[in-house]
């Protein structure tokens, strides 16, 4: 296809002349800018690329494109776009309450609330940034070594975990996860569970989420027992599932007052369904967040995305089963082995590198994606990650409109950047 | 695609099921053409000379909204654009965003070569197949047209990848061209500033060309002046701005640009979209390596979900490379493809009776995860699928799906007591919890693996063959 009518490239030209040290070709004028005179034969027609070469040869500078020249100036063309308006909206929730609000939080955090597809501001303003709370467990836990590190002073002590995250990592909220109480892990008592959450409530004053450890026999009487013990604070309750008995932990958090997630598995059905179920339980539109499941970079991350887009474009088209804020659990992220595995167990493979620069990028990759399909909410770990997801977002939600004009960099010259750092 | 259903294909077909596409009858052709499964070219009669203004409108009604382009040559050449659609779900996006990793004009030779070959020859192993990146963009920081040639030479004349020759400066370009034209390479870029001369070049040479600008207008400007100059094989850059207001309206650019192509179908704009993460470096500078990485990688991620076609790239540490491209296999695999693989009970190498039994579920990333890391460390052994409705083992047990009964009846209807003497079985370590019911619901020692199946070498080595007794 390329250039099959050429005979002679003027690169031939070029190298052919360069062989035979040729600095001057004789019998050889230039008319003008472009006209050109070979031998004997004045007036031939060349290819603009061989007068070209001819002409650096000889040292001419160099004309206009001859096509350029013969086009003028550029077509005139604007560009128009249509703005998109949805018939459906987010359900707004806040989590969190205030001394004025019953609670003895300091502020509160709300989330939802959209008309738009996320982060397309020029069909409809997103209303609340996305926010990212920072886990804690209840004890030790095994954890990825670039994790690991950060946490490894305050495992022993949910309330100093949670502080830290606040403190040091400038968590908005925290999760406590109730791992313990697991049968097969140390089957603590809902009582200890609640206990726990108290010390979290004392430590902290950002909103917290509370987890119980995902044992579906065992669930609903811990949350029960934490949801009472947080009465008034307007937690939010992780989770109600369809394979457990979700309505006692929908009562509890009725009745004291919190807001709940409806967890399902990569299922927009079950979605509805036990979302359905909950509006029957008399739970408020308000006090209901949505976890549709997360999954690793790599590991069912394309099922995630596609299933939570899924359910935000039903949302905003009017599906009101479906109309709520989406809670992401993108710790999971560290499931992924590229996360934490030292090497590749595939021998073919190129080198991983450095399990430790692994890890936080699967996480924030994978927080991203999800942010970008419809996400509110961001449960993370690695303290660098949910550094870089808040900036990401928080720079797509608008956040920084109006600050950065004088920072812009000139992106063109990327094509030229030598290493340094570039303020403008 | 112009046609919305199969019925509207199947009039310009000859409807005479003559069965030479291979279906049975024009309309299952025509649905094939509609979710893009099958090319024209396999309905055979419809070349015939009587066919033959139906055919051209045809071709001219399926060609996908945004237009194909292909850069580079041979087995690596690679196709971006010809998407149809701006959510994955509704049918599936078709050409995976290129990555393309830098190099530079200003390089010694040796740095040049290691940098060229390891963006080669990269690879990574993914569900059944290695996963590879695509290009190699060559800037010219120098600005001098000789050294660039010179690059572009050594570059050449050592990868097959297609290649990016980018400078706003015609004279380096057309150097380059000089050099590499023989091999497809896409031109970045043209701008308001240079735009005529880059035009004549790219139709001299016969390359596609990179259009950049970040007003919008100005692009669209750019756009119509070259199409209408019989310049079509374009790639538009709407500018890559990495941090702040800056990042958010480069991302609503991106976002407008493609919906005005699909849903309006905007002629001037229905072009392939370049990103340029490597942007993130001019704000973080060398110096701060990793965290510059990071925010590379961010940015690729939110372009790499947002409808950019092809990117340029500065990273080629490890991580970097591994999520980027991780993440574009997520984007771009065809969501109508099955989530399960059948149950059963597999076969990994040549295993005796003597050979170990695990367990995994029939989610077919799972599946051939495990597999995968069996196979490739030959380890002769029978892996038991179970059918836990294509759930991953983690959520599975969670969720109930992977459950004692399950693991019962999997051992009982694949006969699996008569393939091995040993009757133990290793389930995932993420399936630890079900251990001891399992031992009292089925008879079967069972032991409990690692986490990941990457670790199954390693486990072997202290666990199997089992202790006797234990
Ligand atoms: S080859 Fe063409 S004419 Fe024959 S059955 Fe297929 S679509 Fe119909």
């Amino acid at each position: 296809m390329r250039k099959e009518e050429k005979k002679l490239t003027l690169a031939d030209i070029a190298r052919f002349l360069e062989k035979y040290d040729v600095l001057e070709l004789e019998d050889v004028t230039i008319k003008g800018d472009v006209e050109l005179e070979l031998g004997g034969s004045p007036g031939v027609a060349l290819p603009p690329a061989l007068i070209q070469a001819l002409q650096s040869l000889m040292g001419v500078q160099r004309p206009q494109a001859p096509e350029g020249k013969e086009l003028g100036e550029l077509l005139p063309a604007r560009f128009e776009a249509a703005r998109a308006e949805w018939a459906g909206k987010i359900e707004e929730v806040t989590i969190g309450a205030t001394r004025a609000e019953g609670g003895t939080r300091e502020r509160t955090v709300t989330i939802g609330g959209e008309r738009s597809l996320p982060f397309y501001n020029f069909d409809f303003e997103m209303p609340h940034k996305p926010v990212i709370s920072l886990d804690c467990f209840d004890m030790p836990i095994s954890l990825a070594k670039a994790v690991r590190e950060h946490y490894e002073d305050v495992m022993e002590d949910p309330g100093e975990w949670a502080k830290k995250n606040v403190r040091e990592f400038g968590a908005e909220m925290v999760t406590i996860h109730l791992i313990s109480t697991d049968p097969t892990i140390k089957n603590t008592s809902a009582r200890d569970a609640a206990k726990t959450v108290e010390d979290v409530l004392q430590a902290v004053k950002v909103p917290i989420v509370i987890g119980g450890s995902g044992n579906p026999d065992k669930d609903p009487e811990v949350l029960e027992a934490a949801a009472e013990a947080a009465a008034g604070e307007r937690c939010l309750i992780a989770s109600a599932n369809l394979n457990m008995d979700y309505e006692r932990i929908a009562k509890a958090a009725l009745k004291h007052g919190h807001v709940i997630i409806s967890w399902t598995q990569l299922d927009i059905n079950a979605q509805k369904t036990l979302n359905r179920y909950l509006f029957k339980l008399g739970v408020p539109r308000e006090d209901i967040v949505i976890d549709p499941t997360t999954a690793a970079l790599g590991y069912g991350l394309d099922y995630a995305f596609t299933n939570i887009e899924r359910m935000r474009l039903a949302a905003l088209k009017g599906d009101k089963d479906l109309a709520f804020p989406i809670s992401c659990g993108i710790t999971n992220a560290w499931g992924a082995r590229e996360a934490w595995m030292k090497n590749s167990p595939i021998k073919e493979d190129s080198d991983w590198g450095p399990a430790r620069y692994r890890g936080p990028l699967y996480e924030i990759v994978t927080g991203l994606t999800l942010g970008l399909a419809g996400g509110d909410m961001f449960m993370m770990m690695h303290p660098q990650a949910a550094r870089t997801v808040k900036r990401v977002t928080q720079m797509l939600f608008g956040a920084e409109r109006g600050d950065d004009k004088a920072q812009k960099v000139e992106i063109a010259d990327w094509v030229t950047w030598a290493g340094e750092v570039v303020k403008k | 695609m112009k046609l919305r259903s199969p019925m509207e294909i199947w009039g310009y077909l000859p409807g005479t099921n003559c069965g030479e596409c291979g279906e049975k009858t024009c309309l299952a052709f025509a649905s094939l053409l509609k979710e893009r499964k099958r090319k024209l070219e396999l309905c055979t009669p419809l070349f015939e000379a009587r066919y033959a203004e139906k055919r051209k409108r045809l071709a001219e009604l399926l060609a996908p909204e945004i237009r194909e382009i292909e850069i580079g040559v041979g087995a690596r050449a690679k196709k971006i654009g010809g998407e149809d659609v701006l959510h994955r779900h509704e049918l599936t996006f078709f050409n995976r965003t290129a990555l393309a990793y830098d190099v530079w004009d200003t390089m010694d030779a040796e740095e040049l070569n290691e940098r060229v070959r390891r963006i080669t020859e990269w690879r990574k192993f993914y569900i059944g197949d290695f996963l590879t990146v695509d290009a190699i963009a060559i800037r010219s920081i120098s600005g001098d047209a000789g050294r660039f040639a010179e690059c572009v030479r050594a570059v050449a004349a050592q990868t097959d990848l297609p290649i990016v020759l980018c400078s706003f400066d015609a004279n380096v370009l057309e150097a380059g061209l000089k050099e590499a034209a023989d091999r497809n390479p896409l031109v970045y870029a043209a701008d308001k500033a240079n735009w005529k001369e880059v035009l004549g070049l790219v139709k001299r040479y016969k390359v596609p060309v990179t259009l950049f600008s970040p007003d919008l207008d100005t692009l669209s400007s750019l756009a119509l002046t070259f199409s209408s100059a019989g310049v079509t094989n374009l790639v538009l850059d709407p500018g890559t701005y990495p941090t702040g207001e800056g990042l958010a309206e480069s991302f609503s650019r991106f976002l407008r640009i493609r919906r005005a192509a699909i849903l309006e179908e905007k002629k001037v704009v229905t072009y392939p979209l370049m990103a340029v993460p490597l942007t993130a470096w001019m704000r973080y500078g060398a110096e701060n390596a990793l965290e510059a990485s990071y925010w590379e990688a961010a940015i690729a991620s939110v372009f790499i979900i947002k409808y950019a076609d092809i990117m340029i790239l500065h990273s080629i540490e490890p991580h970097s490379m591994i999520a980027e491209r991780t993440l574009v296999a997520n984007i771009y695999t065809d969501p109508r493809r099955p989530v399960s693989v059948e149950p059963g009970l597999r076969e990994i190498g040549a295993p005796t009776e003597h050979a170990p039994l695990f367990l995994t579920t029939n989610f077919a990333l799972t599946y051939y995860t495990v597999e995968s890391d069996i196979s490739s460390n030959k380890i002769d052994s029978y892996l038991l699928v179970v059918d836990t409705e294509g759930i991953g083992v983690e959520a599975a047990v969670a969720g109930g799906q992977l459950n004692v009964g399950l693991i019962k009846e999997a051992l009982e209807s694949y006969k699996v007591a008569e393939k091995v003497n040993h009757k133990t079985l290793v389930i995932p370590g993420l399936a630890a919890r079900l251990s001891g019911e399992t031992e009292d619901a089925t008879g079967w020692t069972v032991l409990v693996g690692p986490r990941d199946s990457g670790r199954i070498p390693d486990w072997m080595t202290t666990n199997w063959p089992p202790k006797s007794g234990s």
